[in-house]
């Protein structure tokens, strides 16, 4: 967390990727036995967080810290009406979705953006 | 950049449902067609689709369209002497679509392809803001 962004650029990559894995599954919104996935919000900033707050061995006979859990892999969803053909996939919920992803990307993006202007004002003495 | 990704899925989705719309087109122009043959007549058309690669782990899938495949529903026999497709017995056999069916496939794919073109636009504003990112 030490770069200029802070955890935004985190913010940004996470909401970039689940715009792709709710992109692929309105692609496959017709395709018979697709599977509608997500990555979930919680385990995706666990991991992020997961080296500041992992147990440091600082002597040979600590216990070894555990692995950091994989929790940001793609899950699949339960739908809430199955549907003949083996497809998971409810449109209108999946648009819902896309789109307030894509009011928080936006929302991410403002706040790297006023991080930056703000380091510019740093630099130019507000000039 | 994985963003970019997107419009390849979002893009082989609006080729597929192009394709069945253009398959629906194909089967409503062709419903009134008539042969002395059964083996002749149209057969109403649909596409096959198939997510693309392995939609496993954490690899995303866009739509393939496996193929398209003839309706095995057999043609309408009628008795019409007067038709000059008639064979000698004087039948002629009418093509199987099926007009409801293939209107409500039409708007099937005619809002998906909505609904993908959505994602495409949306993809596309974000990014352009992204690189417009710290530009006062």
């Amino acid at each position: 967390m030490d770069s200029i962004l802070g955890i935004h650029e985190a913010a940004l990559l996470y909401r970039a990727r689940r715009m792709d894995v709710i992109a692929a599954n309105l692609a496959n919104a017709d395709t018979p036995n697709y599977l509608a996935r997500d990555l979930e919000f919680a385990g995706t900033l666990d991991s992020t967080f997961a080296a500041a707050t992992r147990l440091k061995a600082t002597d040979p006979r600590h216990i070894a810290p555990g692995p950091v859990t994989q929790s940001n892999e793609l899950k699949y969803r339960v739908p809430h009406q199955p549907s003949l053909d083996g497809n998971t996939v409810e449109t209108d919920l999946e648009l819902a979705r896309y789109a307030e992803n894509a009011v928080s990307y936006q929302a991410s993006l403002m706040f790297a953006g006023s991080r930056i202007s703000t380091l510019r004002a740093a630099i130019t003495g507000g000039r | 950049m994985s963003t970019f990704s997107t419009f390849d899925i979002a893009g082989s989705a609006l080729s597929a449902q192009s394709l069945r719309l253009n398959l629906t087109a194909s089967n409503l122009a062709n419903m009134h067609d008539v042969a002395g043959d059964p083996a002749a007549v149209y057969r109403p058309r649909q596409a096959v689709f198939r997510a693309s690669g392995q939609p496993f782990g954490d690899v995303l899938a866009g739509v393939d369209v496996l193929g398209v495949v003839e309706s095995t529903t057999p043609p309408i026999e009628r008795y019409d002497p007067g038709n000059p497709q008639a064979n000698a017995q004087g039948m002629v056999y009418a093509s199987s679509v099926n007009p409801m069916e293939e209107m409500a496939n039409m708007i099937s794919a005619s809002r998906s392809y909505q609904n993908n073109l959505e994602v495409i636009n949306t993809a596309k504003q974000l990014l352009q803001r992204t690189l417009m990112l710290g530009q006062a």
